[in-house]
This record gives C-alpha cells, sequence and structure tokens, in this order.
C-alpha cells in the first residue's frame, strides 16, 4: 500500500501541490490522469523519491520514503521517468540486468541472468537483446527501460507517462505488458497517463489530478463519468459505453 | 497481445545460455595486449644514445628508457580512464580533462604551490595540482547541474572557457611574480626528462584504476542519470562526488609529473564506446591499453620525427587528438540527423 498523508510540494506561490491525502492500495494498476500541470508527475516523483516532500509523509509498504536506505527502496519500489536526450551506448541485455543492481551489486549470478531473460522475453525484446539502445527506435528503447524496471523485482513499480512517443499499437501493447505484469507478477502499479481511454480500458483504478489537488479517486466505472471528467480537464467529455468498456468522448 | 507469457514454458536451454556478450578475453583483446607489449619494447629501444654500444648503456637504459616506457603507460591509462568516467558522469562524449578545465585548474595548483613554496618537492606539487583539480571539476560539474541539454555542445564550450579564465589567470599570476617560464614548460607536457626519482608517484595511478574498476557499475549507473542511479539505490551525489575525486587524483598527479597531455581522454573512450558500448566494467582494461598504445606511438613518433630532437608528445596529442575531435562532432551531427 502507497500512503500519502499530508504531502506539499511548493515550486511558487502560485504553483504548490496539496496538501494529498490518499492510499493507493496493494496489487493492481492505477493510473493517474488530468490537466497539464495538475501534479500527477510530481506526486509520482515524490513517492519516487526523486524529489523532495515539503511537508507530510509517504510511506510504501510501510516504509517511509524519507528515511528509509534508498538501497533498501530500490528492492521494493522502482521508479522510472520519461527518456532522457542522453543515450548510453548499452546493450538492452546489459540495461535490463542493471536493473538486478539492488540485489547483485553487480556480480550476475545466474538466477540473475535467468530473470534478465525472463522480462526480456516477456517484451518481446528477444531478438534484441544483444543490440545498443542507440540502435532502437523509441518504442523499443521504453521497452528496454521497462525490462530493467520489472527485473528489479520490485512490489512497487511507478511510471512517468510510459506511452509517450509510442503510436496505438506500440502504446497498446505496453500497456497489455504492464496490465499483466499487474495481474499475473502482482505488482503495484502506478503510472502517469494522459489519454483518458488508455486509462480507462487498462486501469483497475483511476486517480485523477487538478490544480495540486486529488479530485477523484476510485475505480474505472466511477471515475469515467462524464460530470467528474468535465470538471476535472474543463472540457466537454462524454462517455459512450464501448465493446470494451466506457469510451470518454471528447 | 502478450505472445511469450512464461519464458519456463519456452526453451530453458536457451535462457541458461545467454549471458551478457562482453567478455574479456577475445581474441582482439590478446592480440591487443601483444601489441602494447610491442610498442612498449619499441619504446624502450627508440632514442638518441646508443644502449648497446656506449659503456654505460645498461645504466642508461635502466635510469631513463624503463622509467619513461613505465610513465607512459602509467599516464595513458591515468588519461584516458579520467576521460572515460568524465563522460559516464557529465552524460556527454565530447568531456574529458583539457575541455572540462580540470588540467588548467591543476596547472594554477601547481602555480600557487611554486608561488607559497620556494622550492617545492614533487610531493607538495602534486598535493596542489591534486586539490585545484579537484576544486575546478566539482565546479564545473555544479554548473553543469544548471545546463538542461547535457548531451549538447554547450557542456564542453563551458569547459573550454572554464579553463581558458583559469590559465588566464594562471598567466596574470606567472607574469606578476615572474614564473612564466614554469607555466610555459608545463603547458608543454613531454616525457623527456623522466628519470628514476621522478617519476614513481605514478604508481598511485594503478590504486585508482583499481577504485575506478571497484566503482565500476556505480559509475555506468550515473552514466544512466541521476533518477535512474536513484531508483536501483545508487547514492548519486556520492558516486559523482567520488568519481570526482578519482579523476582529480589521476589528472593531479600526471599534471605534476608530465604536465598537459591534450585530447588522449576524448580519442580513447570514444573509439572504445564505438566498438564496445559503454558498460565500464567491462571497457575499463580496453581504455586502459588503448590509452597506453596511443600515448606510447605518439612519444615514439615524437621521438623520431626530428631526431635527434624531440617534439613535445602533448603537440602530436593535440594534432591527432583535434582532428578525432572534429570527427566525433560530425558523427554526431549525422547520426542526430538519421534518427530524428
Amino acid at each position: 500500500m502507497i500512503q500519502i498523508e499530508n504531502v506539499k510540494k511548493s515550486y511558487t506561490d502560485e504553483v504548490a501541490i496539496g496538501p494529498l491525502n490518499i492510499e493507493i492500495p496493494k496489487a493492481g494498476l492505477t493510473s493517474l490522469i488530468g490537466p497539464n500541470g495538475a501534479g500527477k508527475s510530481t506526486t509520482l516523483l515524490m513517492i519516487g523519491r526523486l524529489l523532495d516532500l515539503d511537508a507530510g509523509q509517504i510511506t510504501v509498504a510501510n516504509m517511509d520514503i524519507a528515511t528509509s536506505k534508498s538501497k533498501d527502496l530500490a528492492k521494493i519500489l522502482t521508479i522510472l521517468r520519461q527518456e532522457n536526450h542522453f543515450v548510453t551506448r548499452l546493450t538492452v541485455r546489459q540495461l535490463a540486468g542493471f536493473g538486478r543492481f539492488p540485489y547483485s551489486k553487480g556480480r550476475l549470478t545466474q538466477a540473475d541472468e535467468d530473470i534478465i531473460s525472463k522480462y526480456i522475453d516477456f517484451l518481446d525484446l528477444t531478438a534484441l537483446e544483444n543490440r545498443y539502445l542507440d540502435e532502437l527506435s523509441g518504442g523499443q528503447r521504453q521497452r528496454a527501460y521497462v525490462a530493467m524496471v520489472l527485473c528489479q523485482e520490485t512490489e512497487y513499480v511507478l511510471l512517468d507517462e510510459p506511452l509517450n512517443n509510442l503510436d496505438v499499437a506500440r502504446s497498446v501493447q505496453m500497456m497489455e505488458h504492464l496490465k499483466y505484469a499487474a495481474t499475473e507478477f502482482g505488482r503495484t502499479i502506478l503510472t502517469v497517463l494522459h489519454d483518458i481511454n488508455f486509462a480507462a480500458k487498462y486501469s483497475d483504478r483511476i486517480c485523477a489530478m487538478k490544480h495540486g489537488q486529488i479530485a477523484a479517486f476510485g475505480t474505472v466505472e466511477e471515475i469515467m463519468k462524464p460530470d467528474i471528467l468535465t470538471d476535472i480537464f474543463e472540457t466537454k467529455i462524454e462517455i459512450l459505453q464501448g465493446p470494451y468498456g466506457p469510451i470518454a468522448v471528447y | 497481445m502478450v505472445k511469450n507469457v512464461m519464458p519456463q514454458t519456452a526453451g530453458f536451454e536457451s535462457i541458461q545460455t545467454r549471458h551478457h556478450s562482453n567478455k574479456l578475453w577475445t581474441w582482439p583483446f590478446i592480440a591487443a595486449i601483444i601489441a602494447i607489449i610491442a610498442l612498449g619494447v619499441i619504446s624502450l629501444f627508440t632514442g638518441v644514445y646508443d644502449i648497446k654500444g656506449q659503456a654505460d648503456g645498461k645504466e642508461m637504459f635502466f635510469t631513463t628508457r624503463v622509467p619513461r616506457t613505465l610513465s607512459l603507460m602509467l599516464t595513458g591509462a591515468a588519461m584516458a580512464m579520467a576521460g572515460l568516467v568524465m563522460q559516464l558522469v557529465t552524460q556527454n562524449r565530447l568531456v574529458e580533462p583539457t575541455t572540462t578545465g580540470t588540467i588548467e585548474w591543476s596547472g594554477l595548483g601547481l602555480l600557487f604551490v611554486y608561488l607559497i613554496f620556494p622550492a617545492p618537492s614533487l610531493l607538495l606539487r602534486m598535493t596542489g595540482a591534486i586539490l585545484f583539480s579537484f576544486i575546478g571539476t566539482m565546479l564545473f560539474f555544479l554548473l553543469l547541474r544548471r545546463v538542461k541539454l547535457r548531451s549538447s555542445l554547450i557542456v564542453p564550450i563551458i569547459g573550454m572557457m572554464l579553463g581558458a579564465v583559469i590559465s588566464a589567470i594562471s598567466t596574470f599570476i606567472g607574469l606578476l611574480f615572474q614564473m612564466t617560464q614554469n607555466i610555459e614548460s608545463w603547458y608543454i607536457g613531454s616525457f623527456s626528462n623522466i628519470q628514476i626519482g621522478r617519476y614513481e608517484y605514478l604508481w598511485i595511478i594503478v590504486l585508482v584504476t583499481v577504485l575506478i574498476f571497484i566503482c565500476a557499475d556505480r559509475l555506468t549507473l550515473a552514466g544512466l542519470g541521476q533518477d535512474v542511479a536513484t531508483s536501483l539505490g545508487v547514492n548519486y551525489n556520492r558516486i559523482i562526488f567520488i568519481g570526482t575525486a578519482l579523476i582529480s587524483l589521476a589528472v593531479g598527479i600526471v599534471a605534476a609529473v608530465i604536465g598537459n597531455l591534450p585530447f588522449l581522454g576524448l580519442i580513447v573512450p570514444n573509439i572504445v564506446s564505438m566498438f564496445r558500448g559503454d558498460d565500464l566494467r567491462s571497457n575499463l582494461p580496453w581504455v586502459c591499453l588503448l590509452g597506453m598504445g596511443t600515448i606510447m606511438a605518439c612519444d615514439i613518433l615524437s621521438r623520431v620525427l626530428i631526431m635527434p630532437f624531440e617534439i613535445p608528445v602533448s603537440l602530436i596529442l593535440g594534432t591527432v587528438g583535434s582532428v578525432v575531435f572534429i570527427l566525433i562532432l560530425l558523427k554526431q551531427r549525422r547520426s542526430k540527423r538519421t534518427t530524428r
């Protein structure tokens, strides 16, 4: 369980986030949605200890993010941000292998190698595993990073806009993989998504943010309502019932 | 959509045989070692003094030739490693001790030691050079935190500007206290006056190499960025600090004993990265070897080109290095055009 209590973060006087109070239960896929500047990424970064809190407390699996050792947290929690500009020349397999760093400290055992192989296969990267990252397309590289994050075998996986720069087919594939990791590998996945319909189709829960506050939190059916979404995005949004569940139309 | 579900059901043998492909003891590596040994032997027997014909030839061989070849190997490895670690830490391929001002800072450090102590020992000079290069490199890294686009040309430009300012300060102080000769001779790094008793501190580089090897994976992770490193439980600021300290140690020692050796840290890691990627642990032996080879080849050239005189090795390194620098720039621009 991720518990967020009275968390605040202020950038300037006008731009401030919180106080946030929320409990995200274990297991399943939770999506953070909301307009630009709502504080989704900031919240994710704070949970992932990449950004300090100004006030409040965050605990993940009963470990306080602020006081726990980073190397201990690395075994229960991992966070992946959007891709950065610099592309290190590592092979897909080397990158994924670094996901085992919290356990192996660089000395990979056979068990580590098996785990790495498992997630490389899972993400359809088997044929690419010895290719360098700078020789891959954006989507392939994104999958390689997700493989690394899964290799870390943490209970909690935080992803900041994993569908960024992916086309529809790649986005569907990525979400299928994440959904599978959540249900079959029992991971608790928290992800920032921009597309409401992707969130609706694949999430177990949706957390909607607006103006640095949590506007709504609940199951897909509870959040995918025209009045709630219209209010959050300040845009007229209708809900249709599609073959795979509710669809937002705007 | 998710096709291959669990790997246990897929071929199990195929998993067992799969591992990291970057093996060290390959035939090219053994060939490289043999080439380095050969270069070492050539280096030992290159020179004006006839060590076979003269009566004291053997003595000369051990007081000048052996120390010279050893110090070439040690400095070559040190500068190449320093470049490699810097490139990882800054996430920029054009960074090395001469494009970050590190060398200029150690020059300033040397100058300060000369100012404060009348006839400083080598140990004192070295300490000054190490301290100043550490401060300078740290300052550069702090400045870098303000730069958003780490992979850009801005990074080496900032570094070179910083270096130019520092060397201007050095020159000014030198002029003020009539020590320009010290600076000028220092800026032309050369191995011509290496002999027994003057190079032994370079052995510390072996220790630095071991320490870098121990931190290798953490430094590679630092190269993936602060977020990735933190997420994997690595203390990013600490590893940057350790990396900087190790670079400064290596560069400071070389600066005090040999002088300014430009571009070695740029050429070698880039060539290794092209062929073997950026995994520091498996690349470090290659980088060390190639660093040794490059500087020995340049030094042999410097000794034979205008025999019986010697060209400073830094001149040859500078010429070769600047060409490689431009080639890397052009290659970067081309790859950017194809991927975007």
